[in-house]
């Protein structure tokens, strides 16, 4: 939970009210929370003057603006065909094993997302990940391994 | 059919002075900027291959005065990362190909729409974005671009849908007619080009569309840049001429065991080596929006086939009833013939599924699921079934 009110009226200002300005306001603030609360979206509803439907109609379409609690750090695998062929479950059994969640789980102290997501554009460079917008590729398990501890230490 | 084999080029990546070039656009006239792009032969380079002239020409024609001009960078097609790296390293090329677009069709503003996992790229385009504005206003000309995110729709690539994102919506494709040429983003005209094909426009103003036609064939002009992956000792971004057979681009780029070649990502064509010679790679032959997967004997075609699908379903809109159903059947479909669930005819019958998504699916995401799908299944029926 966080306290919104200040945030979309902000975020507002620097946007814009029309309806063009509600994506590049949702996300802002899963760049800051991570995800979307139901409170966040009720007040960029009224910021608005749309309905909070029409808000989480939008915002549940698309996959990078959760709705459901998120980690810090939202951890992306690339799953699509070559990421797959070229060791994406490795990849996926190192980050479940440091972080102790399985796909789709956050880490109790709201740390972590592990999730699964389509083509991200580095096949060349296969597996890929991203965490929260940045992609790490050529990865073995010894190198996620390293960036996670990274991550822990920051 | 014509056969160029395989030639590397270095033009889009090529650093040139854009001021020069922009002078250049802005002393011709929108006409003349159209004719040479007409001229060039060039065609969209984001898959569809529609030809930009005729986009342009068609867009310039409209009365509104208040156009747009957007750049696809929603670049979500398995296996292309070629948008990327043009953004990475010649952002310039694109902003000035955007600024010629707007002088040829008559739009002062531009909107890039750049996929939500390429945001870590953005200070730096933000930078660059400064830098082109300063430029062009020095030579006076009244144009402005704008970057907006994407956030992880795969549906939004599409045109229409990619206009309802940028005014803050479900990303859903609209019906057509109207094309966006009359009818685009915030309802107004709006010519949409991808990436490299603003880049290629801008080659095309700066060396001529003579020199431009002397690369390629008659119905693929130019180079083009390829993303390449898969079972490759050299996976990248390469930019070759248009006019390769399949099996001049594995002779380069195979690991000397390649068995098939998916051309143009997960909603493209499936080629097995036994096609490889006869097929062209271009508009003649598979067409692709650069995505080039090598796959070689080690790999299962049902496990390649399985996640394609996998993906299409993900990724539907869920709009329209035989995109989101026909999607979701031909994955259970293809399972169910893996594990002996259906007899191995039931394949027929999902083939007729797919060519009925080919038909009734309102967009290109559910009209090309059957491209992969009907290739992988008719060339490695066996790999499906057993």
């Amino acid at each position: 939970m966080y306290q919104v009110e200040n945030l979309v009226k902000e975020l507002s200002n620097k946007h814009g009210h029309a309806r063009e300005s509600l994506m590049p306001i949702l996300q802002a603030i899963v760049q800051k929370h991570n995800y979307l609360t139901d409170e966040a979206m009720v007040e960029v509803a009224r910021e608005l003057d749309i309905s909070a439907a029409e808000v989480y109609g939008t915002a549940s379409f698309y996959t990078f603006l959760d709705t459901q609690v998120k980690g810090k750090y939202v951890i992306r695998v690339c799953k699509t065909i070559t990421c797959s062929m070229k060791g994406k479950s490795d990849i996926i059994h190192t980050l479940e094993e440091i972080l102790k969640i399985k796909v789709g789980e956050t880490t109790n102290d709201k740390q972590f997302s592990l999730i699964e997501t389509n083509c991200i554009g580095w096949c060349h460079k296969a597996p890929a990940i991203l965490i929260n917008e940045m992609p790490y590729t050529e990865l073995t398990p010894g190198k996620v391994n390293e960036i996670i501890k990274d991550y822990m230490h920051k | 059919m014509e056969n160029k084999g395989l030639t590397k080029v270095d033009l889009i990546f090529e650093k040139i002075d854009s001021k020069e070039v922009m002078v250049k656009a802005f002393g011709m006239s929108s006409a003349e900027i159209i004719q040479s792009i007409l001229d060039s032969g060039l065609k969209g380079r984001g898959g569809a291959g529609f030809p930009t002239g005729l986009k342009w020409k068609y867009t310039a024609a409209e009365k509104n005065p208040d156009k747009y001009i957007v750049c696809n960078a929603d670049e979500g097609e398995p296996g292309t990362f070629k948008d990327r790296e043009i953004l990475d390293r010649v952002s310039n090329k694109v902003h000035g190909g955007m600024a010629i677009a707007g002088k040829a069709i008559g739009a002062k503003k531009g909107i890039v729409y750049l996929r939500g996992e390429y945001r870590y790229l953005l200070p730096k385009l933000m930078i660059e974005l400064d830098s082109f504005h300063k430029m062009i206003k020095e030579i006076g000309f009244d144009f402005s671009v704008e970057y907006r995110m994407g956030s992880g729709a795969y549906i939004c690539g599409e045109e229409s849908a990619l206009f309802e994102s940028i005014e803050g919506k479900r990303g859903e494709p609209r019906n057509k007619p109207p094309y966006p040429t009359s009818v685009g983003v915030f309802d107004k005209p709006t010519s949409i080009n991808n990436v490299e094909t603003l880049v290629t426009a801008m080659m095309i103003i700066q060396h001529g569309a003579k020199n431009f036609i002397q690369y390629g064939t008659k119905d693929s002009r130019g180079s083009k840049v390829f993303s390449i992956s898969g079972d490759t000792p050299t996976p990248g971004i390469f930019e070759l001429e248009l006019g390769m057979s399949v099996q001049q681009f594995v002779n380069e780029f195979g690991d000397g065991d390649t068995k098939a070649v998916q051309v143009g990502g997960a909603s493209g064509f499936c080629v097995p080596r036994k096609k490889f010679a006869e097929t062209i790679i271009g508009f003649e032959g598979v067409p692709t929006g650069g995505s080039m997967k090598l796959f070689n004997s080690s790999r299962s075609m049902y496990n390649v086939l399985h996640n394609y699908l996998d993906f299409f379903t993900e990724e539907s809109c869920g709009q329209c009833t035989p995109c989101r159903v026909g999607c979701q059947q031909l994955l259970k479909g293809v399972e169910k013939v893996k594990k002996g669930e259906a007899k191995s005819t039931y394949l027929n019958e999902l083939v007729k599924l797919a060519d009925s998504m080919k038909i009734a699916a309102k967009c290109g995401l559910g009209q090309s699921v059957g491209n992969a799908f009907k290739s992988i299944v008719g060339n490695f029926k066996e790999e499906i079934i057993y």
